[in-house]
């Protein structure tokens, strides 16, 4: 097995998970309704879980520091989740379409990782994607429901599907190792993610009444360390307690 | 394998039946079906094996203390409980008195699934306070990863379920 292009996989992945699931749980306590506020704090559990898994498969495997070394101790250019998982959450369109982007491409990358060749991961994934399935039924079921609703929802839905979809094809930015890990037989590439979530969400997206804009501009970056200026205060706030007294067992 | 380590086995997995989900204190670990094997090496080296039922559960570290403890209080003093993912948990894993005893906690029975839940699964629940099946789905997600909300349209009761996972 290539080993580099494996970590370096595991490694976004779990970034992802982790700030993704960050920013999904500052709706715990403030959802618009009792339902929503439960959900989003549920589906952030799985993330900060799979960020977990990740991190704990990395560390056995490739020995990385420990899974909390590597959720609050790193700095800011050495994570590599994609830009769309570190904006802070602009209202409760984008919250809901960053979660339609990001769980689609979430699912059918675990869905293709069940095949892998690195045995671990694949088992992860078998696991991983049952409770992502769950994640995806979710926002399917908000964006149908606001997609069509009343003018507002659905201007407000299209805005923020305008402005989340650059940086949702950034999610499918190339890492360094492509080639190897379709060569061995790891993950089938970015490209063919990409490719396999648009034709997902297409039709979803037209049965809710939106429309994908024509862009195919990709706004990269993050899986090479360079991050918009949300990262670093979500860093700080997220790393706060740990920061307070590095040395507390817990 | 000899009979004594048969026997000894056997004595474990007994003793698995008195470790509860700390969520569901009404379910041993075992009619949960996330126990996935108990082992004994020429050593005499134990290792039980165990796969969660949710990554992000954080019932994980409680269960497995209660496994450990179980252990030392047979005598054993050489084991280890490892969680991996060898076997996925599924809903199905649960055992029909396992689902029989969530159901008396008021929680709705998860039905068993090819492989995989369908909208359907997930969604026709039967309630476990009147035994209706005019149930709505309110909420995939409840009060734990585990669980759904729904509302009973003959008792007018909500109430909880165990997903089909």
């Amino acid at each position: 097995m290539n080993k580099e292009a494996a970590k370096e996989l595991m490694l976004k992945m779990a970034d992802d998970a982790l700030i993704y699931g960050h920013r999904l749980s500052e709706w715990t306590g403030i959802g618009p309704i009792l339902e929503e506020d439960i959900a989003f704090s549920s589906i952030s559990q799985d993330k900060v879980g799979h960020a977990w898994q990740l991190y704990q498969l990395l560390e056995v495997d490739f020995g990385t520091p420990n899974p909390d070394q590597m959720g609050f101790e790193r700095k800011e250019n050495e994570y590599k989740c994609s830009r769309l998982n570190e904006f802070y959450t602009r209202d409760y369109a984008f919250a809901l379409i960053r979660h339609f982007f990001m769980d689609h491409a979430e699912f059918i990358r675990y869905s293709l990782l069940r095949a892998s060749s690195y045995e671990a991961l694949a088992q992860l994934a078998k696991k991983v994607r049952g409770e992502i399935k769950y994640h995806v039924l979710h926002a399917d079921t908000w964006i149908k429901k606001l997609g069509t609703a009343t003018e507002e929802s659905h201007s407000r839905m299209q805005a923020a599907l305008n402005e989340a979809f650059p940086y949702a094809l950034g999610i499918f930015e190339p890492g360094p190792f492509e080639q190897e890990l379709i060569d061995s037989g790891i993950f089938i590439g970015e490209e063919q993610l990409r490719a396999e979530w648009l034709d997902e969400i297409r039709p979803l997206i037209e049965e809710s009444g939106l429309q994908l804009p024509s862009t195919t501009n990709a706004e990269m970056g993050g899986r090479s360390g360079y991050h918009s200026d949300d990262l670093a205060p979500l860093l700080e706030e997220m790393s706060e307690v740990v920061r307070s007294d590095p040395e507390a067992s817990w | 394998m000899t009979e004594e380590n048969i026997q000894k086995i056997k004595e474990i997995w007994n003793a698995l039946k008195g470790v509860e989900d700390p969520e569901i204190p009404v379910i041993s670990i075992v009619d949960l079906g996330i126990i996935t094997d108990v082992t004994i090496d020429e050593k005499g080296f134990i290792t039980v094996e165990m796969t969660p039922t949710f990554t992000g559960c954080p019932a994980i570290e409680v269960i497995k203390k209660g496994i450990e403890k179980k252990l030392a209080n047979l005598g054993y003093e050489n084991y280890r409980v490892e969680l991996n993912y060898k076997t996925t948990w599924t809903s199905n894993r649960i055992s029909d008195e396992g689902r029989d005893k969530l159901e008396k906690f008021g929680l709705g029975r998860p039905e068993s699934h090819e492989g995989e839940p369908h909208m359907e699964d997930i969604a026709n629940a039967c309630c476990p306070h009147c035994g209706s099946e005019n149930t709505e789905l309110k909420s995939v997600f409840g009060s734990t990863l585990c669980r759904s909300i729904h509302i009973c349209h003959d008792c007018r009761q909500s109430f909880e379920r165990f997903k089909p996972v």
